[in-house]
């Protein structure tokens, strides 16, 4: 096979990409110089995490987020920053809040869904035969429901709460999880390294744990990445669609709701503050994915 | 020819099969009964005013009553057949409903996939022969600006524009398409637009990365060797055979499309199945929803498998991998 030779010939592209790690975080600075714009999604990535878990401690220097605490619609002002929704409660709070709830839900899915994808597909490309042919069918079925639409029929059985977003997010990013996983198995599968291991009697467990998996380390990365920007805008879309967060809840989709009622008079600020923020999360997660996909894979640069 | 599609049918089958049994199954562990749902008209606090008996006659006359692989059997059956049931909320027959409104949300999608198209094309095809410089940046920056714009809110942000500019508001009634074909499709050109945005930076970033490769390639080299002018090269020989995989991947990516179509015709409220999806899962109505989901899983599984044939055709090497 073409792609076992050439991977061969410079070692596996892989492996590269592992040791790259380390020199990642030891050369943080190199790495941003070479990959300014990914280093910025980098950084942002970080402060909203920081803001999530600050406005979750609550204790930034903002308002109560459930109460109201002004006049309704009120304009931008010294007093609130982005001003006061339809009961009057303060729009900055509430959408320092929604970075909680975005980031709850995006980093919960991620980490169930990806994990779960990464089990599910290497098992059954390891159980092989039927198993894995039966398997693939369910996949090609679960492909087949667009992502919003099998997240929408899930929350209708469960009922709205952030736990069952998640759920639904995770059942909805699975299908193009495992299939991602199973192409990188079966290419690692014909390294000469895994026939090198089973030609000297290594149990399959073994092969699996110390040479597969290690291997799909940079992927998960990159695939974890990717999927919270796609987490993030289901569950924006889900909560604006009155079937993701409780209603009461301030995610960054059920304030838009309110703002898709009202008039540009009245609504404005309540579309431009979290619009602004669920545009800036994706943005900074989707540019962090392609600066690390280029740097610890650099077999996909530029596709 | 004749094995390779006769391999992709004998695929297309089971794989659609098993998308009705997951959605049956998903629909089947609806926390609470379905006949309790209707008896109680949707309403949890209900629950204590409905006799026993009432509850237990619905479920035999629905027959909700029998083992869940007879239930499921006779529920794909009257499928095959073209019932999709009754709305548990409406009490009418979901395929009266679903036919025009799954007219409007193709049509939808097909034109903004259209828009999407016209305009992404064009800038990806720059965006790869002026490789690097500032059109090039200014081209996929637009492209990223649109990947990170959820659909909802571009088309909340376009109903507040034409809102603010024009005084427009999105119609209570649309046109039939058949009936009233210009004020139709003047009505859905804005829903269309919204939805053409996040496509067109998808498309976009294929067609740059589809033409970079071609232009690659050893004719396109031959071809300006034999003093072709630069747009000769690129449109005859370059674009041509970059288009295919364009054209593929789009068609793949009409299911994502759909789930941005659902969202838009909530915003426009524009009749289609989203709406009614919508609908019936505010309404817990799961027969409209199977109906629905199913419907959507199979023009996805079937324009895949046109996808795969016309590209049998038109691509031999594919036929034997």
């Amino acid at each position: 096979m073409a792609t076992s030779d050439l991977a061969a010939e410079s070692g596996s592209p892989v492996r590269n990409a592992l040791l790259a790690i380390p020199a990642a975080y030891h050369s943080t600075v190199e790495t941003a110089r070479r990959k300014p714009l990914g280093a910025v999604g980098g950084v942002t990535a970080l402060i909203l995490i920081i803001v999530a878990i600050a406005s979750r401690l609550a204790i930034l220097p903002v308002p109560d987020p459930y109460a109201s605490v002004g006049d309704i619609f009120l304009a931008p002002s010294r007093e609130f920053p982005m001003g006061t929704d339809v009961i009057g409660r303060d729009i900055l709070a509430r959408v320092l809040h929604g970075t909680w709830i975005s980031l709850y839900v995006g980093l919960g899915s991620v980490l169930i869904g990806i994990t779960a994808g990464f089990v599910l597909g290497i098992t059954s490309t390891y159980a092989g035969g039927f198993v894995d042919l039966a398997f693939q069918r369910v996949v090609d079925a679960l492909m087949s429901i667009p992502g919003l639409i099998l997240a929408l029929a899930i929350m209708a059985v469960l009922g709205s709460s952030l736990n069952n977003v998640i759920l639904a997010i995770v059942i909805g990013m699975l299908a193009p999880v495992i299939r991602t996983v199973r192409s990188q198995v079966l290419t690692l599968k014909e390294m000469d390294y895994v026939t090198a291991a089973r030609a000297i009697g290594a149990r399959p467990q073994r092969i699996v744990f110390r040479h597969i998996m290690p291997n799909c380390l940079a992927i998960y990365i990159i695939m974890a990445t990717y999927y919270l920007g796609f987490a993030i805008i289901i569950e924006a879309s889900l909560s604006f669609l009155g079937v993701g967060a409780p209603p009461d809840e301030p995610s960054w989709g059920g304030i838009l709701t309110v703002a898709s009622r009202e008039t540009p008079e009245t609504g404005i600020w309540l579309l431009v503050f979290p619009g602004i923020f669920i545009f800036i999360a994706v943005l900074a997660f989707n540019v962090l994915g392609d600066a690390l996909r280029d740097v610890l894979d650099p077999r996909l640069r530029g596709r | 020819m004749t094995t390779y599609i006769v391999r992709r049918l004998l695929l297309f089958i089971p794989t659609i099969l098993i998308v009705t049994i997951i959605i049956f199954l998903l629909m089947w562990i609806v926390p609470g009964d379905t006949a309790m749902l209707i008896l109680t008209g949707n309403d949890p606090n209900e629950g204590g005013r409905v006799s026993l008996e009432d509850v237990e006659r619905l479920r035999a006359k629905l027959g909700l009553d029998r083992p869940v692989h007879i239930q499921y059997a006779d529920w794909l059956w009257d499928m095959v057949r073209g019932d999709l049931g009754e709305s548990l909320w409406y009490q009418t027959p979901v395929i009266d409903e679903l036919g025009g409104r799954f007219v409007t949300t193709v049509q939808l999608a097909v034109m903004g996939m259209g828009m999407a198209f016209i305009i992404a094309v064009p800038l990806g095809i720059i965006s790869a022969v002026k490789q690097d410089t500032k059109l090039d940046y200014v081209s996929r920056l637009i492209a990223l600006l649109g990947i990170a714009m959820p659909t909802f809110l571009i088309a909340i942000v376009v109903t507040y524009v034409l809102a603010y500019v024009f005084d427009w508001l999105p119609p209570l009634d649309y046109a039939n398409l058949w009936e009233q074909p210009l004020t139709n499709l003047q009505q859905m050109v804005f829903p269309a637009l919204a939805i053409a945005f996040h496509d067109l930076a998808f498309t976009a970033r294929v067609t740059r990365s589809s033409m970079l490769e071609t232009m690659r390639d050893d004719y396109v080299r031959t071809a300006r060797a034999k003093g072709l002018t630069e747009m000769g090269v690129i449109g005859r020989h370059a674009l041509k055979n970059a288009l295919l995989p364009i054209i593929t991947v789009s068609g793949y990516q009409f299911g994502r499309l759909l789930g941005g179509v659902v969202i838009v015709e909530v915003i426009f409220l524009v009749p289609g199945i989203g709406n009614m999806l919508i609908d019936a899962i505010l309404h817990r109505d799961f027969v409209v929803i199977q109906a629905v989901v199913v419907l959507v899983a199979a023009v996805v599984m079937f324009l895949n498998l046109v996808i795969d044939l016309i590209y049998g055709i038109l691509d031999p090497r594919i036929r034997y991998q």
